[in-house]
C-alpha cells in the first residue's frame, strides 16, 4: 500500500464495493447458467476461452497500455507456460486441483524466467523494432518447441488432463479475478506510476530518478507470468497442445483485444476480450461470412475511434470534467 | 567438389527466394518511410496478385504478358484504394490504431479470397516457359533466371526513379519531413498514394514470381512471405530502400543454407535469431540511420 491510498474518499470506497458486487454478480449468474444447464454445448465450450483471453488481454494491457511498448510475442510466453505446466501435470500423479495449481505456478515462473532472459537485451529497442524482435522471439519459441522431442513436436503434446473445463469454472474464475486485481493494483501503485511515467516520457522519468530499464523489465516479466498462467489453463482446457496454435496470429489476436478495449484501460481490455471471443461464436450462423464481418467490424471500429465525431464526444466529456474540477476548487 | 556444387546450388536457391523477399520488403520499407506505419496487409497484396494472375491466365485465358500487366495494375489500384479508405483517415492517429487497421485489412483481403476461391489449394501452372541453363555442374531453372532478371530490373529502375526523378525526390522529401514537404508545394496525398501504388505493384511482381515457383494458390499464401519480407525490411533498416534489398537477399540465403545444412525445422528460428542479433548490435538495422533522441 502506498501513502496516497491512505486518504481514500467515500467515492473511492463506493467504487471498490461496486467492483466487488459486479464480480460476485457475474460469478452468481455464470454458476446459475452453468448449473442450470441453460447453455448450448457451444456456449459452455467458450466460457473458459473467454476467461483465458481476459487474462491474456489484461496482462498484455500492462505492457502495451501502461508501459507503452508494442510487443507481438505474447503467444510465445503463453506457449512456454502451457508446455511447462502440461509437461509437469503429465508427470505428476496427484489430485487434479493440486496438479493444476503446481502446474500453473511452474508455468508462470518458467514464462517469467524466459521473460527476464529475453527482456534484458531486447527492451533496449524501441517502437517498431521492439515489436518485430518480440515477434521474432515468439516465432523462435514456436519453432524450437516444434523441433524438440519431449514437447511432441509438430504432432503436439496430448494426454493432458482436461481439468480446466467449464465444470471447474470457480477455479478458473478465481485466477481471472486474481490476475485483474494484481495488475490493477500494480498499475495504481507507486511502481505502476513509475511504469506510466516511462511510457509518457522516458527521458523525463530517468531524470527524476526512475530506473527505466528495471521498470520495463519488471512489467515485461509480470506480463509474461500471467500469460504463462493463462497458457497452463489453456493447456488443461483443450487437452492437446500444438505449436501451430501459438503463432504470431495469436499474439495479434490478443493485441487487438487490448487496442480495441482502449489502451491503458483494464476494464476495456476485459470487455473487448469477452466480446471478441464471443463474436465468432455469435456470428456462427453467418458461417462463411463471419471472419469477413469480423475484419470489417475491426476496421470500422478503428476508423470510428479516431473519427472527428468520436473526438468531439471525448472533448465534450473532458470539458465537463474540467468544469466540475473547477467547481470543486471554488 | 560436390560439396561446393551443393553450396552453390543452395546459394542460388537462397538468392531466388531472397529476391522475392527483397521485392516485398521494398514495399514495406517505402510505405514505412513515408507513412510511418507497418502495413500488415502488404503480404496479402501478394496473394491478390497471385489470384489475379490465375484469373487472367487460367479463366480469362489472356496471353501471359497482358495478364502480368493487368495483375500489376490491379494490385497498384488496390494499394491506392486501401490507403484511401483505411489508412488516410488515421493519418494523425496513434500508430497502434493504424497497425490494427492494417491487420483488419489483411483479414479482410484473406477472407474475401476465401469466400471467392474457397480454402482448397488451386494448382497453377507456371506462366514462365523458359528452359533453364547449366553452368558447370549447376542447373539454374527458367523461373530462377526470370526471378533474377525481373528483380534486378525492378531494383535498378526503382533506385533511378527515387534518386533521379521529380516524383522520386518528392517521395524522399515527404518521408523526411511531411510538413516541410507540403510547405514546399509537394502534394503529400498524391505522393503517399503513389508510394502505395509502387509498393503494391512490386508486391504483385513478387506474387507472380512466387506463384510460378510454388504453383499452388491458397488464400493465406501471402502471410508467410509477407512476414519474412517484413523481417528482411527491419534487418536492413526499415525506411531504407537499399537496406530492404540487402535484407531480403541475406534473409533468403540464410534461410536456404540453414534449411539445407542445419535443420529444416529450425530454419525459421535461425532466421529470426539472426534478426535479433543484428538488432542488438545495430538497433536500427544494417543500413538504418541511428537517431539520437532529444528532450
Amino acid at each position: 500500500m502506498n501513502k496516497t491510498s491512505a486518504g481514500k474518499t467515500p467515492a473511492k470506497y463506493g467504487k471498490i464495493v461496486l467492483n466487488i458486487l459486479i464480480t460476485l454478480a457475474v460469478y452468481a449468474v455464470m454458476m446459475v447458467v452453468i448449473q442450470g444447464g441453460m447453455l448450448s454445448r457451444q456456449m459452455t465450450s467458450i466460457i473458459i476461452p473467454c476467461c483465458i483471453n481476459v487474462m491474456l488481454a489484461v496482462s498484455l494491457c500492462l505492457l502495451v497500455g501502461y508501459l507503452g511498448e508494442l510487443t507481438l510475442g505474447h503467444a510465445g510466453f503463453m506457449s512456454i507456460g502451457a508446455y511447462a505446466g502440461a509437461l509437469l501435470t503429465n508427470y505428476l500423479d496427484m489430485p487434479p486441483v493440486a496438479e493444476l495449481l503446481i502446474g500453473m505456478l511452474a508455468g508462470g515462473i518458467i514464462a517469467s524466467v524466459f521473460a527476464v532472459v529475453i527482456g534484458l537485451p531486447v527492451l533496449r529497442l524501441k517502437g517498431d523494432y521492439l515489436a518485430i524482435v518480440t515477434l521474432g522471439f515468439g516465432e523462435i519459441i514456436r519453432s524450437v518447441i516444434n523441433s524438440l522431442e519431449f514437447t511432441g513436436g509438430a504432432k503436439g503434446l496430448s494426454g493432458i488432463g482436461t481439468y480446466a473445463t467449464y465444470k471447474n469454472f470457480t477455479f478458473v474464475y478465481i485466477f481471472v479475478i486474481l490476475t485483474i486485481l494484481l495488475i490493477a493494483n500494480l498499475v495504481h501503485s507507486r511502481h505502476g506510476r513509475a511504469i506510466t511515467a516511462v511510457r509518457d516520457n522516458y527521458i523525463a522519468a530517468e531524470a527524476i530518478g526512475i530506473h527505466v530499464g528495471r521498470f520495463k523489465t519488471m512489467a515485461f516479466v509480470i506480463s509474461a507470468f500471467f500469460a504463462g498462467l493463462a497458457g497452463v489453463i489453456y493447456a488443461h482446457n483443450v487437452g492437446i497442445l500444438k505449436p501451430a496454435n501459438f503463432d504470431y496470429n495469436k499474439s495479434i489476436e490478443i493485441l487487438v483485444m487490448v487496442v480495441l478495449g482502449g489502451m491503458g484501460n483494464i476494464k476495456g481490455s476485459i470487455i473487448a476480450a469477452i466480446i471478441l471471443t464471443l463474436l465468432p461464436e455469435v456470428l456462427r450462423s453467418a458461417a462463411d461470412y463471419r471472419m469477413l464481418l469480423y475484419s470489417i467490424v475491426l476496421i470500422a471500429m478503428m476508423l470510428f475511434n479516431n473519427s472527428r465525431f468520436k473526438l468531439a464526444i471525448v472533448e465534450k466529456r473532458n470539458l465537463k470534467k474540467a468544469a466540475e474540477i473547477q467547481k470543486e476548487g471554488e | 567438389m560436390s560439396l561446393i556444387t551443393g553450396i552453390l546450388e543452395q546459394l542460388i536457391n537462397g538468392l531466388r527466394t531472397g529476391s522475392i523477399y527483397a521485392l516485398i520488403a521494398i514495399g514495406y520499407t517505402m510505405v514505412y518511410g513515408i507513412a510511418k506505419m507497418i502495413n500488415f496487409a502488404h503480404g496479402d497484396i501478394i496473394m491478390v496478385g497471385a489470384y489475379s494472375l490465375y484469373v487472367f491466365t487460367a479463366i480469362l485465358e489472356l496471353p501471359a504478358a497482358a495478364a502480368v500487366i493487368l495483375t500489376v495494375a490491379v494490385c497498384a489500384a488496390l494499394g491506392i484504394v486501401v490507403e484511401r479508405i483505411a489508412y488516410k483517415p488515421l493519418r494523425n492517429a496513434p500508430s497502434l490504431a493504424v497497425l490494427i487497421t492494417a491487420i483488419g485489412v489483411s483479414y479482410f483481403l484473406q477472407n474475401t479470397a476465401l469466400l471467392i476461391f474457397k480454402a482448397t489449394p488451386i494448382p497453377f501452372g507456371s506462366i514462365i516457359n523458359i528452359s533453364g541453363i547449366r553452368l558447370g555442374n549447376i542447373n539454374i531453372s527458367g523461373v530462377t533466371l526470370v526471378t533474377f532478371v525481373a528483380t534486378a530490373v525492378m531494383m535498378v529502375g526503382l533506385t533511378l526513379f527515387v534518386n533521379k526523378t521529380r516524383a522520386g525526390s518528392a517521395m524522399r522529401a515527404v518521408s523526411e519531413d511531411r510538413g516541410a514537404a507540403s510547405l514546399m508545394g509537394i502534394n503529400v496525398n498524391k505522393t503517399i498514394s503513389m508510394t502505395f501504388a509502387i509498393g503494391s505493384a512490386l508486391a504483385a511482381v513478387a506474387g507472380i514470381l512466387y506463384i510460378c515457383q510454388y504453383q499452388s494458390l491458397q488464400p493465406t499464401l501471402g502471410a508467410l512471405p509477407g512476414i519474412k519480407a517484413f523481417v528482411a525490411a527491419v534487418l536492413g533498416g526499415i525506411g531504407n530502400i537499399p537496406g530492404a534489398m540487402l535484407g531480403g537477399l541475406l534473409l533468403g540465403i540464410i534461410e536456404s543454407l540453414s534449411r539445407a545444412y542445419i535443420s529444416t525445422q529450425l530454419a525459421d528460428a535461425i532466421v529470426y535469431g539472426v534478426l535479433v542479433i543484428v538488432l542488438l548490435v545495430r538497433p536500427s538495422g544494417l543500413l538504418g540511420k541511428q537517431k539520437t533522441e532529444k528532450v
